[in-house]
């Protein structure tokens, strides 16, 4: 290929700038992480069918969890993922042309909230349970087993904050950690005016 | 008799009830999971179901001698030959195939052309035994997990867990489908449901929430179309086998010819516009007409017609049309700004689009455009050598001239399927089944076999050619002897090289000619013999001026398949191409120009 054809034409940079691809050669792809909430049928097969999808196109997947919904024949999977502009289109096209797909709806960007559930167990005693039941504190955890050198605590956050939570926990000898993944959910459309 | 009569005889042999009205005396009647399921059929009006017996149906087959369903079962051979028999039925007649295999291996079988059909939207519904309920997941006789393993090669896939289920669950399948982008769907039958005692019900209503068939066709959008025509000096319809799929071949022609945009389609497109239309630029892509590829790398709009940017038409996406807007009208939202992005897309029935576009679009002036396409035409044209050897290429345009244009092609994978898609000059939709997204070698004969059924069924009266190569051939020439069983008169041909040609012309140009277990001379058998022991007629021709004699003889058999081996030169190669992963302007023309022809 000579120096030229590196030159792009205007319709091959309208093309990059829709894929979300750089446009100067060289540049770093530019993935984002994105929120994807799906109601599929409550099926066994639905399940399996989305995380197959993600595993036979080659897509990542960072997180799932799944539940079943006001509905009972109604799960709801949320999907973390990664890609730039392109990929993620191409994903929720692909989980909506699964046949078992009630809705797909990308939250990133939108006004939502996210929570994850973690569970952490924390070998401690003395001085230093006082120090893990202080950041606890600050966290807005609980403690929900105790034992005379184990402390078993459980925080409901962002993700964000339940990484910095583990993370601080680090220094405590940690034991065991259990992470629901996150789920989100859209925020109602406020009514003009009012504010939270 | 012909095959003519022999339609019609059957046609009106069969004076009986189709779909609904053939099952109404059933509904509400206890009978076996078994029969549910051959009266599910019926109502379906499946007319040939390509099947194989096992353990797992043998009710159903033991009902089948019982109750003498209203369809034709052949008996295929390998259930391979099955699934791809039920594909070429479906692409011939537009209808949807039928397969009915054992569990297990019958079930792993057809797994090469449920993938087949998948890639090819290919409406077909794959009924696999199952071992009964009970036993699932215990590693029983003849288990295998036909769910998880058919998963991401179907539109969808069922287990049925009870008798009453199945005909919901066959009128569905029979409805994914048809409908919206076609493809393979599995139903999976344990045994101890087919032997269940359950009420026969029918409702005509689907109701999936999870499925509909789009239909993104707005004013906006047309006129935005509109305007984009109207701006292009360059337009191209480019056409993919989403067109026929719509049946919208007659729509789509009249649309080039009202606007007098030039057509190029890809290799499934073919016959979706006639190709001695003086707007047609035959195929496109990696073996296409090097001045489609020209027309494509400048043009200043593409108008992509139910076709998917495969990387076989693009080449290098990168480079692919630099300077072209692009329309796409696809059924599948899927395809939309997969590998190209489409600046104004129509999720929508092609059909649909096009009718309501056509009024809206005034006829363009393109002359100057038009002038220069047929300049690359002249500078490049498609030619091989005429020096008294045997080439595929001769033979071809013999069977072109024999056939008229008329015949339902089925080719296989490799150099004979390029070299039909060059030179047979397709008029017809569902006049060219080949497989094109998953490239399965021992496609055609089988194909060809299911094709042969589904016009008879239809009472359709035309042609099958089946073009091979001498090593596909191989891979389902089992199916030889359920077309003689039949009297199917399938035309099949064998261009025999000695060679797996394509691997062979790769390892030339690319590998330096290490013919690397590509040489089939000694390994090949006496296909004359084999024709024949399979109730073939049989004929062969090594020099040019027998392949007249031998086609002419070979139309003349219409009571079974006539086996024609041409022995052809071994050298040839498929040209122009477009080397894997490069973009559309670097064709090579020859073996003696591997310097681009840019
Ligand atoms: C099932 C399968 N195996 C392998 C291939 C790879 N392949 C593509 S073309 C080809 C050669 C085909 O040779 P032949 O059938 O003699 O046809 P020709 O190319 O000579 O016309 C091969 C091996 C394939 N497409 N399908």
């Amino acid at each position: 290929m000579n120096e030229e054809a590196l030159t792009l034409t205007p319709q091959q940079l309208i093309r990059k700038r829709a894929a979300g691809e750089p446009v100067e050669p060289g540049a770093p792809p530019q993935a984002q992480q994105h929120i994807i909430n799906v109601l599929v049928e409550n099926s066994m097969g639905a399940l399996i069918r989305v995380v197959n999808m993600f595993s036979a196109r080659g897509f990542n997947l960072d997180s799932v969890t799944v539940g079943v919904t006001e509905d009972s024949t109604i799960s709801r999977m949320c999907i973390v993922t990664r890609g730039n502009d392109r990929v993620i289109s191409q994903i929720i096209r692909q989980l909506n042309r699964l046949v078992d797909t009630i809705a797909v709806y990308d939250v990133t960007g939108t006004d939502f909230v996210e929570r994850e559930l973690c569970m952490i167990k924390i070998r401690c005693t003395g001085e230093k349970r006082s120090e893990v039941l202080q950041i606890n504190e600050i966290f807005r955890g609980r403690v929900v087993d105790v034992t005379p050198d184990i402390l078993a605590l459980e925080i409901v956050g962002p993700t964000k904050k339940v990484d910095a939570f583990v993370n601080l926990m680090r220094t405590h000898g940690i034991e065991e950690v259990a992470r629901s993944g996150r789920v989100a959910m859209q925020r109602a459309p406020q009514p003009a005016g009012s504010e939270i | 008799m012909s095959s003519a009569s022999t339609a019609a005889a059957l046609a009106e042999s069969q004076p009986r009830l189709r779909g609904r009205d053939a099952v109404q005396q059933y509904i509400g009647k206890k009978m076996s999971g078994a029969e549910i399921f051959l009266h599910a059929l019926e109502a379906e009006d499946a007319r040939v179901v390509f099947g194989h017996p096992g353990g797992a149906v043998i009710h159903v087959y033991d009902e089948m001698a019982r109750v003498k369903p209203n369809f034709q079962h052949v008996l295929v051979r390998h259930e391979q030959g099955g699934t791809h028999a039920a594909e070429g039925y479906a692409k011939a007649t537009g209808q949807v195939g039928t397969v009915l295999v054992t569990s297990g291996p019958g079930a792993t079988n057809t797994v090469t052309g449920i993938a087949d059909a998948f890639m090819d939207s290919v409406p077909i519904v794959v009924f696999t035994g199952q071992v009964p309920m009970p036993l699932i997941g215990n590693d029983a006789f003849q288990e295998t997990d036909t769910l998880g393993v058919t998963r991401s090669i179907t539109k969808h896939n069922y287990l049925v867990r009870s008798p009453d289920d199945i005909p919901r669950i066959v009128h569905e399948a029979y409805h994914l489908a048809r409908t919206g982008r076609p493809g393979p769907v599995v139903v999976d039958l344990p045994k101890d449901v087919l032997m269940a005692e359950g009420v026969f019900q029918f409702d005509e209503e689907i109701q999936m929430r999870g499925y509909s068939v789009p239909d993104d066709c707005d004013e906006i959008r047309l006129h935005r179309a509109v305007r984009m025509i109207e701006k292009s000096q360059r337009p191209l319809l480019y056409v993919g086998g989403g067109t026929i799929n719509s049946n919208a071949a007659e729509v789509l022609t009249e649309f080039a010819h009202h606007t007098n945009i030039p057509v190029t389609t890809s290799l499934h497109g073919l016959g979706a516009f006639p190709e001695d239309d003086p707007l047609s630029l035959g195929m496109l892509g990696m073996h296409g007409m090097w001045w489609a590829n020209q027309a494509v790398q400048h043009a200043d709009l593409i108008i992509a017609v139910g076709a998917r940017f495969d990387d076989r038409v693009t080449g290098m996406v990168d480079r692919w049309a630099p300077h072209a807007a692009i329309i796409h009208i696809e059924i599948d939202k899927s395809c939309i700004s997969k590998n190209i992005y489409a600046d104004l897309a129509f999720n929508a029935d092609v059909k649909s689009v096009l009718e309501q576009l056509r009024p809206l679009v005034k006829p363009k002036k393109v002359k100057r455009w038009l002038n220069k396409i047929q300049d690359w035409r002249d500078e490049c044209p498609l030619t091989y050598a005429d020096d008294g050897e045997l080439r595929p290429q001769y033979v071809l345009e013999k069977l072109r001239a024999r056939s008229g244009g008329d015949a339902v092609v089925c080719t296989d994978v490799g150099q004979n399927q390029m070299w039909a898609a060059q030179y047979l000059k397709f008029t017809q939709p569902r006049t060219h089944i080949t497989s094109g997204g998953l490239g399965t070698m021992g496609f055609s004969l089988p194909a060809a076999l299911g094709a042969g059924f589904g016009l008879r069924a239809y009472g359709i009266d035309k042609t099958v050619i089946s073009i091979n190569g001498d090593g596909g051939f191989m891979m389902n020439a089992q199916e030889l002897a359920v077309a003689s069983a039949h009297g199917i008169p399938l035309k099949v041909v064998i261009m025999n090289n000695n060679f797996l040609g394509m691997v062979r012309q790769w390892q030339e140009l690319f590998h330096e000619n290490r013919f690397s277990h590509t040489d089939l001379t000694d390994t090949n058998p006496d296909f004359v013999q084999l024709a024949r022991a399979s109730r073939c007629a049989a004929l062969r021709a090594e020099r040019p001026d027998q392949v007249d004699d031998v086609i002419e003889k070979a139309w003349k058999i219409n009571d079974r398949p006539v086996v024609m081996e041409f022995r052809v030169v071994k050298e040839e190669m498929v040209f122009p191409m477009v080397p894997a992963g490069k973009s559309s302007d670097e064709m090579i023309t020859s073996r003696h120009a591997p310097e681009t022809f840019v």
